[in-house]
């Protein structure tokens, strides 16, 4: 599309820049209206806030890109937190073994429920629907629901990096390898391809198995990631803090302009659907407006953002056939 | 799985005995097998207590809100669709009525003025839950968006409609008249089984008899073959919509009754729960089949597995474990079948 119209008025139909355009008419009216908005106190605690969604949404939309779908994210989370949480109790640990054991049980998560998409020719949503029951019914089992607080201090402490905490750092590093993964190398590549045309990827030499092993193995790990930084942030590991996130990680997501149909989807996108998010609930709060009433308004976004792009969608089909006549 | 089956059936060759009895319903087969080699295991270990008429009972009282729940999610599978608003509109719905049941009747109130406020509060409910499947139904259908992406937005703004109206609290204490039509009798079966009971026959006749149905699957097979073929899609998908959140007001009106009370956060966990009991009971979640039937002997799976678990003392978060790898195991169960139907099949003709 780009190729086809490089004028302005092209510029202003691509989904991001309509997206950037509503946060920064958002940010100026929460900003005139609170001063404290743009303080550096609340962007910096914005940021924290939202880097555990930002993380585990990366590993979402590689595979959402991939033309798959993972709801099991928040459960490979939850139990790869307390598999690290668990080690680290009993035998004190240094920040290797902590990283080496969440993201190691997320890709091992990951890849299991790869092969059964694989080889059991299933649609990716059921599996992952059964496999997020499994694991975390399981976890729950195993734990009796019991949260371990008492975490070693080293790995509580404060590690904030010039002023900026260590969860922001962490989520701008994997975002900034998942720009990378997806735009520069050859299995980024494949993954758009898969995600386009799965036969046409089969014809061209891609590995289907191989892909998608990837793609789920790199959703877990950001899981176990996500898992860990979550961890580190609230400094106890609570077995069902991070479910029920799945859906909303999925609509920041989808809000960013990835497709369900695969394929479509950028890293660019999702930041700006994150923030957009980030900022109307920050921003209601500093107007003083009731935080019950944040579901409703983030579902009336993601209703609106949704059918704006189908509407846009048809308009341009109906146009392009006035003109092929 | 069941296009393989429909393939075999309309082939005009001589086809096997062992074949055509597979053929005929695959998945009933499957999860009778099912069903029967959980009893026999639930009977070995706990037999006293299995076997005794209060299981089935009990069963009958905690089947129906799962079961309201997965129809109401069936028919958007069938067409090829998906509604992941069930919870939350059925939660409105049920907190709707609630709120008009408790401001209106007073301890004093007469019982023609009681079951007038039941009977209004019944129709507002009902009326919320057909708006919400309106506008679902309407942006899925006019505007082409895939019907994850509405039902994830109506989810959570018709969840954030009921939290901010009740802070995130519960609405509770009703008239017996309510409490009866969630833990009363009629001849000795649970209302609620009864209620149950009546939406699953109303959807098998209409899924597979009305016009309406036909054309549901038709959508879920290919939408545009069905537009092309002169039905009226777009109005037919409105019409899952709808129809999907009329059952949700059933439901609503069950759980309400079950457990006197309403709130935004009820039942959260049956949401991926009825996709599950759908899929395994056969629905393809690509649209285009599915079997009341199937669906009905799914929920008698779960429910055996986890009252047999509950008997023997066992965690029920292991029991949801374990419905968990059971849709794994029914969808392995389903490809070995295909598989061996299909060499079956090829040895019979290569002959």
């Amino acid at each position: 599309m780009p190729d086809q119209h490089t004028s302005y008025k092209a510029v202003f139909h691509r989904h991001d820049v309509q997206l950037a355009g509503i946060i920064v008419v958002m940010a100026v009216i929460f900003s005139t209206l609170s001063k404290s908005f743009l303080s550096a106190g609340n962007l910096v605690s914005l940021l924290e806030n939202y880097s555990v969604m930002a993380i585990m949404a990366a590993g979402l939309l590689v595979v959402l890109i991939s033309g798959g779908i993972d709801i099991s994210f928040a459960a490979i989370a939850a139990v790869s937190q307390y598999v690290m949480a668990t080690v680290l109790v009993r035998t004190g640990g240094n920040w290797l073994v902590a990283f080496g054991f969440s993201a190691g049980f997320g890709i091992l998560l990951g890849v299991v429920n790869a092969l059964l998409i694989y080889y059991l020719r299933a649609l990716a949503v059921i599996v992952t629907i059964s496999m997020m029951t499994f694991y975390f019914a399981l976890l729950m089992f195993v734990t009796d629901g019991k949260s371990l607080y008492n975490l070693p201090d080293w790995f509580t402490d404060d590690l904030s990096l010039f002023g900026i905490p260590f969860p922001v750092v962490v989520a701008a590093i994997v975002l900034l390898v998942t720009v990378f993964l997806l735009s520069r190398l050859s299995i980024g590549r494949q993954i758009y391809g898969l995600g386009g045309n799965p036969e046409a990827a089969k014809r061209m030499g891609c590995n289907l198995l191989g892909l998608q092993c990837f793609v789920y193995g790199y959703s877990g790990f950001m899981a176990g990631i996500a898992g860990l930084v979550q961890a580190h942030r609230v400094e106890e590991v609570v077995p069902n803090a991070l479910i029920g996130r799945e859906l909303d990680v999925l609509a920041a997501v989808v809000l960013g302009g990835a497709s369900l149909l695969g394929g479509i989807g950028t890293v660019s996108g999702m930041v700006l659907g994150i923030v957009l998010l980030a900022i109307l609930q920050n921003g209601l709060t500093l107007l003083g407006v009731s935080s019950y009433s944040f579901g409703f308004v983030t579902g009336l976004v993601i209703l609106m953002s949704v059918s704006a792009t189908a509407y846009a969608a048809k308009h341009q089909q109906k146009q392009r056939v006035r003109h092929a006549n | 799985m069941p296009t393989k089956a429909a393939t075999a059936s309309s082939t005009p060759a001589p086809r096997p005995s062992l074949m055509a009895w597979f053929g005929r319903d695959p998945t009933a087969t499957m999860l009778g097998a099912l069903i029967a080699l959980a009893v026999i295991f639930f009977s070995a270990l706990a037999p006293s207590r299995f076997l005794s008429l209060e299981t089935p009972r009990a069963m009958a009282f905690q089947m129906p809100e799962l079961g309201i729940l997965a129809l109401a999610m069936m028919i958007p599978l069938m067409s090829g669709g998906l509604n992941l608003a069930i919870i939350a509109t059925a939660n409105l719905s049920a907190l709707v009525m609630a709120a008009i049941i408790t401001k209106m009747i007073g301890p004093a109130s007469p019982s023609q003025a009681i079951a007038g406020v039941i009977a209004l509060a019944l129709a507002a409910g009902l009326v919320t839950s057909l708006v919400v499947g309106l506008i679902t139904g309407a942006i899925v259908a006019f505007l082409g968006v895939h019907p994850i992406l509405v039902t994830l937005g109506t989810m959570t703004a018709v969840k954030g409609i009921a939290v901010y109206a009740t802070n995130g609290g519960v609405i509770g204490g009703f008239p017996p008249a309510i409490s009866f039509l969630g833990n009363g009798t009629l001849l000795g079966v649970p209302v609620p089984m009864i209620l149950f009971l009546l939406c699953a026959i109303a959807v098998a006749v209409v899924m597979s008899h009305a016009p309406f149905g036909v054309a549901v699957r038709m959508i879920g097979s290919n939408e545009k073959a069905t537009r092309y073929s002169g039905v009226a899609t777009d109005w037919m998908l409105v019409g899952v919509y709808v129809a999907s959140s009329l059952l949700c007001w059933v439901g609503a009106v069950v759980m309400m009754a079950r457990f006197n009370s309403a709130s935004a956060g009820y039942a959260e966990s049956y949401l991926l729960i009825t996709i599950l009991a759908a899929v395994l009971g056969g629905v393809d979640p690509n649209g285009g089949f599915g079997k009341v039937l199937g669906l009905f002997l799914s929920l008698v799976l779960l429910q055996i597995i986890s009252t047999g678990f509950n008997l023997l003392g066992i965690s029920p978060h292991l029991t949801e474990a374990i419905w968990g790898a059971t849709m794994i195991l029914a969808i392995a169960l389903a490809l070995v079948r295909d598989r061996w139907m299909a060499r079956l099949w090829l040895r019979r003709t290569s002959k």
